[in-house]
């Protein structure tokens, strides 16, 4: 989880991704940090993001998006 | 059989009683005899077009289920001997070959579009090479575009996307695939709908409802005001100004700027909302095309706001596959040490950038015209993406901005007006044509003349003119109103004003709707699309 918090306030330092749970409903991330996020996970973690996966849900906490990649490594 | 003729108004007639006296498990098949009836009425050889699509993508989509039915299989009864990796390598080569099925698809049925509807602007710009060295060139083809071939491909390949994906399950029964592709209200100008969205809402069977019933014939009858009460009229003086380019520079240039805007906007939510609704009277939901995009305060907004299913097709099947896929996500982390992570992003989020706008804009016609409005989008969005963190800084000294109604009006009028000059692109249909007109404008001769009676020389009367701005100010009341409330439920707890309004819409419609002598609607201008 470090690891991905790592990622995420590398992007926005100002925003507490321990606790907020808006990051895209709020506009927090862009079009621009789903990009950067989906390759740091390619690249940190070794797991693809595919298209379908790319939904709000997935992306609006920290815990969300960890949730998503240990499935998607699990799969 | 356009939206606007008599035989449209006849056909709906007969299928709604058809629709509703068929009731029951095999109700859906109503809706399918009278979609391909409705086609054909474009003619026999487009019915071929749609049944190819339909077929290959029936064929395509079992294969794709059968693929992922045999992986999910083979998964389970290995769940204890594979380990990690292996799984890993078991599904990378599945999806392989996944992949290569849904190519098929797509090669085949976006082959179709391709040839149909480019080939001739693709040999006219190869001969224009050829003729730079004195050659002769090629015979321009000239071939049948099916009625709607654009948005049913789309809709029908984001279809067999989504299987591909796993998100549907493939449809077995190709009568009611077949349904989904040629749904005839929607199916010459959109929306573009997911299967999974529509389908379920599509083939379940309504019973007669007379609210929704009476709710989708207000939204048809709000469409047909919009469309012929204003936009056919506005569309006579925008053709007296196109007719003759030249003559109309200047001011005139602004003048049809603004007045396309309000045409496109009438015609298009104007057909959308007869679509949405001739679905909603018979109980099926359609996604909704609009949110009120003239009060959006950016261009990035704006396409959230305009044509929505449109852009949401092209995020999901395009922008995302093409940022996400694996070089994109090696050269991004390859860029990262050098340029910066905010940089590498960028790099790889506008290079799909680019990609969509111009797929959009090709989307919308073969020519070079669309092809330049799709980039000038894109690069808009681009230089505001690029600037947001000057804004974000001229936010935080004036912090009062942002609630200020004045500085939101100004930011919605020239979203507005920018939007409305590339707009004009697809006025003028020619590039060089279009630069030479806005730098025409740039003079603004002609305010005086058109101030002093010249908007009453581009075929319309005083009459028309006041009818028009009245029809902009109740779309624009009606616009307000929706932001904050659903205007027909409110309508609804007053039954007596709501008759009342929609008879006064429907005299409207008939009394001073644009028809001539020899009625002819003009064709909505989506359905070229």
């Amino acid at each position: 989880m470090q690891q991905l918090l790592d990622i995420l306030s590398g992007l926005h330092p100002e925003v507490d991704f321990e606790t907020t749970e808006d990051l895209i409903d709020d506009g927090i991330l862009d079009s621009l940090d789903i990009v950067s996020i989906v390759s740091s996970v390619y690249s940190e973690f070794d797991v693809t993001i595919p298209p379908e996966e790319i939904i709000p849900e997935n992306f609006n906490s920290a815990v969300a998006l960890m949730e998503l990649i240990t499935r998607l490594d699990e799969e | 059989m356009s939206f606007t003729s008599y035989t449209f108004i006849a056909f709906l007639g007969v299928m709604l009683l058809a629709y509703f006296l068929t009731y029951g498990k095999r109700q859906w098949i109503t809706l399918l005899v009278g979609s391909y009836i409705f086609y054909a009425f474009a003619g026999l050889d487009c019915l071929a077009f749609i049944l190819i699509t339909t077929l290959s993508s029936y064929l395509v989509s079992r294969l794709l289920g059968r693929a992922i039915g045999r992986e999910r299989a083979f998964l389970e009864a290995n769940k204890e001997t594979l380990d990690k990796a292996q799984r890993k390598e078991y599904k990378a080569r599945s999806k392989k070959k996944r992949f290569r099925i849904l190519l098929c698809g797509l090669f085949f049925n976006f082959g179709i579009l391709a040839v149909l509807k480019y080939s001739a602007f693709a040999v006219r710009n190869v001969n224009s090479i050829i003729g730079l060295f004195g050659g002769k060139g090629f015979d321009v083809p000239s071939l049948l575009l099916p009625l709607g071939i654009s948005f049913y491909t789309f809709q029908t390949m984001g279809y067999l996307i989504d299987v591909y994906r796993g998100k549907v399950a493939p449809e077995r029964n190709i009568a009611k695939l077949a349904l989904f592709v040629s749904f005839f209200p929607q199916l010459v100008q959109g929306p573009i709908s997911l299967y999974s969205e529509l389908a379920p809402s599509l083939y379940e069977p309504h019973k007669f409802d007379l609210k929704k019933f009476s709710f989708g014939m207000q939204r048809v009858i709000w469409g047909y005001f919009k469309k012929l009460v204003i936009a056919d009229r506005v569309l006579i003086a925008m053709n007296t100004m196109l007719d003759a380019p030249e003559q109309y520079g200047g001011a005139y240039v602004l003048l049809l700027i603004v007045l396309y805007s309000v045409q496109i906007y009438a015609d298009f939510t104007g057909g959308i909302d007869i679509t949405i609704g001739i679905a909603e009277s018979m109980g099926i939901k359609l996604a909704e095309n609009f949110d009120r995009p003239f009060s959006s305060r950016s261009t990035k907004e704006y396409w959230r706001r305009w044509h929505i299913t449109m852009g949401r097709w092209f995020r999901e099947y395009i922008f995302v596959p093409i940022a996400t896929v694996k070089p994109m996500l090696k050269l991004n982390n390859f860029c990262k040490n050098r340029i910066g992570v905010k940089a590498a992003s960028k790099v790889v989020a506008y290079t799909a950038s680019i990609v969509t706008w111009f797929v959009t804009g090709i989307w919308h016609g073969a020519a070079w015209n669309f092809i330049v409005w799709g980039l000038l989008n894109c690069l808009i969005i681009m230089v505001s993406e690029s600037l947001e963190p000057l804004y974000k800084k001229f936010h935080a000294r004036f912090p009062k901005l942002a609630g200020n109604r004045f500085y939101g009006g100004f930011c919605a009028t020239r979203t507005f007006l920018l939007m409305g000059l590339i707009r004009s692109l697809d006025c003028y249909r020619n590039v060089a044509t279009t630069f030479r007109m806005w730098g025409s404008m740039l003079t603004f001769r002609g305010i005086g003349e058109i101030l002093g009676g010249g908007i009453l020389r581009l075929g319309l009367d005083l009459t028309d003119i006041v009818i028009i701005l009245c029809g902009i100010a109740v779309m624009y009341a009606v616009s307000k109103i929706s932001a904050k409330t659903d205007v027909r439920e409110s309508l609804y707890e007053r039954p007596v004003l709501s008759a009342i309004l929609t008879c006064a819409l429907l005299i409207c419609v008939i009394m001073i709707g644009n028809y001539g002598i020899g009625y002819d609607a003009s064709q909505f201008i989506y359905d070229q699309f």
